[in-house]
């Protein structure tokens, strides 16, 4: 086990009932380190968050912070003995208290002197200074948030759980509190965990994201990683847009495809002959007016920065593929095409007669695409 | 006890568990009596009864259930239609004075029409005066009837209809309404072919809880003279000192309010799929002008005119010029209604408390089945309760009597059936729900992730109920405290066979005056009670009116 290690969930199961929820899951934060679980409703992350801040009881396993077991089978520490802050989806400040009196709530030992201070000093931090003696209803649902977070990091936990505390608040809002609280967390260096099913969300806040699904992980790693680098088909599915292209299997290292040859760097693992699916991202496919590809558009999204187009190739498969602003081409023009493949992901197949694709869960395997011939 | 429950496996049955069901177990007790009798009863005396009376009770019930359901959707719907959709002058008070009447208990309002309407009357000397017609030489009115029941029950009763259908109304999304209005309805026809049927499983909802009322009332039906179950019960009960038979025909009307329990649910199932819509545009009132505006208000007026305004300004009239208070037992009546009705409150709410809070941290089946099955109590009218409370105290008495006698040779005395306990037992079978409903939606806007918040914080689980639950259910539980001092105050069947020998309340008391003939002597207690019956009729107008201030 690596000794930074901050928290560290070792194989931990939890159930309602006689339902497990969560699977074996084992996962580890260093100090300072923002985790964050990223999957759809249903998938057990709010569990697994509940069972760190000791709310629920585990199956099997433990965990562990600072070398203190938190919960292990048959005991758990009681939640206000763990030093942990807690920020909810619905915010959940105390509506008969004013802000002040939310902020000192779990720091009430304190002198006096000191509280004022912590109060002070968190408002600062959070951008509302002044509001102290104001009642929780009147703030606005971010100014609520930021405070929620104030009261939850005034008592300088050892690990602050971030429960959807974004899901309630509207896109604008959410665009420019996201970045606000990381920078927030990053200069206390705090330790955290974020719950959310929104990518955007886990990418711009998390150092490291655990996909879940089914109360597994999927993939735990960079946002980088688990958005090029998907090492099961739900994870190339659920995380980021993308088309899956029909292949077959060339030799060790390549794969036959409409795109043409793509040789990745490593052994692709299939043998010669072998149908296969390739992800491709938009970012994947390029714009190049003298292609010899080219693909009739079938539709167009105005995005604001870029045009996200599908094209549709000879053979019938659809490709996405994103231009600059300036490209404006109509639905059924044809658009040249070029490959920008840097990372080679090719998937099993999916049942081509019935199109069932029971294997979400099967291994991805990647390489770098070193050439295209 | 654990305010925060650190985990749905938890096998064991915590102590608040186990005390909600023993509460439960212990309030069910007078149903499993009557329904016992359904069983244990002989065929004799059931076919005696079906042979005399059963037939009368049946059909006078079943034609007073009929008329006053006609009643009150005809003063209800019309009134909560106008003052929820449309504006017209005088709009914002009617919303609340509509629902006055239900300050005033049933048999109070019978009583003082009866003193306004009988041959002696202010009302048929008016006639004789201006016309010189002398006694039987006109047609008037007889209000001791049936029908003057009906008109009378109806009277008070309406404001459920009234409540219920109006928050549908209300919560019926604009855009719905919008939606009928760009498909080519106008707005009359949106009223019939959606507003309506959209609001029906509220005004069955409504209806049926003025019907339960109409079942459980005896006050008025007796005074007016009118056989009906509950007034059959007491005969029995008293005046043939037959408490089988007694336990029998409370068995039947449980049948009936089994029925009606059963509809209500089934429509407020319904009700709580229609509204389901998140955001709810605010509907457009439509704006009323000219006669259509003095047609609305003369139809609001109506029921407020004569639920409340004529009998309590009656009633004022007789306390204050001609009752005679002499006597100072009147002091002596409000002062054991209002210790009474104290404790019964404090009791029943503490029960809510304790039901409530298992049913939060335990959320197991048998926890909410059992808050669901004391929450039923409300439904039985007060004289099957007492019956069912009477017959196994009584027995309890005399196993103890004899009991005490045989061992230590002295004489106990009923210290249940005879005291305030059976009192204290029956109020808080039948307000025991009162009491939850109010408790539990306090209990449910402390969402849990306060408790939580709470916890992680540092708080242990009595520190997150001193510090979050008490200051944030204070007002819930006094309002659960005010309704249930308030619904006692006005019981009167239970009271009447329950209250211990030369105990009276001011229930009772204006009763038995009433029944005497003594109406004006019965208006200064009959007064109070409507008085402090007003409280919480206005926090309900408040929340009513808070509920608007969006609009």
């Amino acid at each position: 086990m690596n000794k930074t290690n901050h928290l560290t969930i070792d194989n931990v199961t939890l159930a309602y009932g006689q339902e497990d929820i969560v699977h074996n899951v084992s996962l580890s934060l260093s100090k300072g380190e923002i985790g964050c679980l990223l999957g759809p409703s249903g998938c057990g992350k709010s569990t697994l968050l509940r069972s760190i801040a000791g709310f629920e009881q585990v199956k099997t396993g433990t965990i562990k912070m600072k070398d203190q077991v938190l919960s292990t089978v048959g005991k758990t520490l009681p939640t206000e003995k763990r030093n942990i802050g807690m920020v909810f989806q619905d915010i959940a400040l105390f509506p008969h208290l004013t802000i002040a009196d939310n902020i000192t709530f779990g720091i009430k030992t304190w002198s006096r002197k000191d509280q004022k201070v912590r109060v002070e000093e968190l408002l600062q931090l959070v951008g509302l200074p002044e509001v102290e003696e104001r009642y929780p209803h009147s703030l606005s649902g971010g100014q609520q948030q930021r405070i929620a977070l104030a009261r939850a990091m005034a008592p300088k936990p050892d690990l602050l759980l971030l429960d959807e505390p974004f899901s309630g608040l509207d896109a604008n809002l959410r665009e420019t509190l996201v970045p606000e609280i990381r920078d927030i967390l990053r200069k206390e260096e705090m330790s955290a965990i974020l719950v959310t099913h929104d990518q955007m969300e886990a990418f711009a806040m998390a150092d490291k994201v655990a996909v879940m699904q089914a109360g597994r992980i999927q993939q735990c790693g960079s946002a980088f990683n688990i958005y090029h680098e998907p090492k099961t088909r739900f994870v190339a599915d659920f995380i980021g847009l993308g088309e899956f292209l029909k292949g077959s299997i060339k030799d060790e290292y390549s794969v036959d495809s409409v795109l043409g040859c793509l040789v990745g760097d490593e052994p692709l693992g299939y043998a010669p002959g072998t149908s296969v699916e390739l992800l491709i991202r938009p970012d994947d496919i390029q714009h190049c007016e003298d292609s010899p590809l080219t693909g009739r558009i079938v539709s167009k999204w105005f995005r604001g920065s870029h045009y996200l187009y599908h094209v549709q190739l000879d053979n019938e498969e659809v490709l996405p593929c994103i231009t600059a602003c300036h490209h404006d081409h109509d639905v059924g023009e044809d658009l040249g095409i070029s490959i920008e493949l840097d990372h080679l992901v090719v998937l099993p197949m999916c049942d081509p007669e019935t199109g069932v694709c029971d294997l979400q869960e099967a291994e991805v395997v990647q390489a770098q695409a070193i050439s295209l011939k | 006890m654990s305010v925060v429950k650190t985990s749905k496996r938890t096998n064991r049955i915590s102590g608040l568990s186990l005390s909600s069901l023993l509460i439960v177990l212990i309030l069910a007790l007078p149903i499993a009596v009557i329904i016992g009798f359904v069983f244990k009863g002989s065929v004799d005396v059931f076919s005696h009864l079906y042979d005399t009376v059963l037939i009368d009770y049946v059909t006078n019930s079943l034609l007073l259930m009929f008329g006053v359901g006609a009643g009150v959707l005809l003063l209800g719907i019309p009134t909560a239609w106008l003052t929820s959709v449309c504006d017209f002058p005088g709009r914002k008070i009617f919303a609340w004075a509509l629902l006055l009447p239900l300050a005033v208990p049933a048999y109070i309002i019978a009583y003082t029409y009866t003193g306004l309407l009988d041959y002696a009357g202010p009302v048929q000397v008016a006639i004789r005066e201006i016309t010189g017609l002398g006694y039987g030489e006109y047609w008037f009115f007889e209000i001791r009837s049936l029908p003057g029941a009906v008109v009378m029950l109806a009277l008070v009763l309406y404001p459920y209809v009234y409540l219920l259908s109006r928050a549908a109304f209300l919560e019926q999304s604009a855009s719905t309404l919008e939606v009928s209005r760009t498909l080519g309805y106008n707005q009359w026809q949106g009223l019939f072919k959606l507003a309506l049927p959209l609001a029906r499983p509220a005004i069955i909802a409504g209806l049926t809880l003025a019907l339960m009322e109409t079942l459980a009332d005896y006050g008025t039906v007796q005074y007016f003279g009118v056989s009906t179950f509950t007034t059959g019960i007491f005969r029995t009960f008293y005046g043939f000192g037959d408490s089988a038979a007694a336990a029998q025909l409370a068995a039947f009307l449980l049948g009936f309010v089994a029925l009606l329990v059963l509809v209500e649910k089934y429509s407020r199932r319904k009700a709580r799929y229609h509204s389901s819509a998140e955001y709810k545009a605010k509907a457009k009132l439509i704006p009323l002008a000219g006669w259509k505006a003095a047609m609305a208000y003369f139809i609001c007026l109506i029921p407020v005119l004569f639920g409340f305004l004529i009998p309590a300004i009656q009633l004022a009239y007789w306390s204050f010029t001609q009752a005679d208070l002499s006597d100072g037992a009147f002091a002596q009546l409000a002062w054991n209604s209002f210790y009474l009705a104290f404790l019964a409150a404090l009791i029943a709410v503490g029960f809510a408390l304790i039901l409530a809070y298992a049913k939060r941290l335990n959320p197991r089946k048998i926890v909410s089945f059992s808050v669901a099955t004391a929450g039923m109590g409300y439904a039985l009218p007060g004289t099957i309760i007492a019956v069912g409370v009477i017959i196994p105290f009584a027995w309890l008495d005399h196993q103890l009597i004899a009991l005490a006698s045989n061992w230590f040779g002295v004489d106990l005395g009923l210290i249940l059936s005879g005291t305030l306990v059976a009192l204290l037992f029956a109020y808080t079978v039948r307000f025991l729900a009162v009491s939850l409903g109010a408790v539990q939606s306090g209990l449910d806007k402390i969402k849990p992730s306060l408790d939580g918040a709470a916890r992680t914080l540092g708080s242990t689980p009595l520190q997150v109920l001193r510090q979050i639950h008490v200051p944030l259910m204070k007002s819930s539980v006094l309002t659960a405290l005010l309704i249930v001092f308030v619904d006692v105050l006005k019981e009167l069947p239970a009271t009447l066979i329950l209250r211990p020998f030369n105990f009276n309340t001011l229930a009772v008391r204006a009763f038995e005056l009433a029944s005497d003939e003594r109406l004006v002597d019965a208006a200064p207690a009959s007064l109070l009670i409507v008085v402090v019956g007003l409280l919480p009729v206005i926090l309900l107008s408040r929340s009513i009116a808070k509920g608007r201030t969006g609009s």
